[in-house]
């Protein structure tokens, strides 16, 4: 069962409500998507915790019903 | 610790740089664990790669272990480094070639 964009996005949103998110559908299938989420709260976490806080924004889909989801985390500039 | 937990911590203590993975490092199963071998291959890494899908268990156990959903996973010197996006940024950064050169793993710098 894929997941749709707009679902992925505002599970993300949720737990991170500045996050600026992007969802791109890589394979135009529902099933593989590359997000770029970018959030103040990511300021100071190493890479792998801020990845881990997105999959804990998606509540263990991903890995799930999720299968690909590239992910590219990031602080805001300026 | 249980079993599984126990086996996961020897392999990722087995050698320098293990990574659990789909498939083999000469027949990978799946695009993302296939891009973490070329990588570590392009970088002239020696590692171990650990096919979860042989032990279901281990492919359930190792991400209960690292707090991580997804397979491949790369350690280094016993850390979780990260996935297939982390070991793609690091690399395309030149921060992983210097993360593995500070934890005293040997790589081939580009010719």
């Amino acid at each position: 069962m894929p997941m749709d964009a707009r679902e992925i996005e505002s599970m993300i949103r949720e737990a991170l409500p500045d996050a600026r998110v992007e969802i791109k559908d890589l394979a135009g299938d529902g099933d593989h998507y590359a997000a770029t989420v970018i959030s103040s709260a990511f300021k100071g976490k190493t890479r792998v915790a801020q990845h881990q806080m997105v999959y804990g924004a998606l509540q263990g889909r991903m890995g799930g019903v999720l299968h690909a989801l590239a992910l590219t985390t990031g602080v805001p500039q300026d | 610790m249980t079993d599984v937990n126990t086996a996961i911590k020897n392999e990722i203590d087995s050698q320098d740089v293990v990574v659990f993975m789909k498939g083999t490092p000469q027949f990978p199963m799946c695009g993302f664990s296939g891009q973490v071998v070329q990588i570590l291959n392009y970088l002239g890494v020696p590692f171990k790669g650990v096919n979860v899908l042989d032990d279901m268990a281990v492919r359930e156990g190792i991400k209960a272990y690292s707090n991580w959903p997804t397979i491949p996973q790369i350690y280094v010197k016993g850390e979780f480094v990260g996935g297939c996006d982390i070991a793609r940024e690091m690399f395309q950064s030149g921060e992983l070639q210097q993360f593995l050169s500070e934890k005293g793993v040997p790589v081939k710098t580009a010719a």
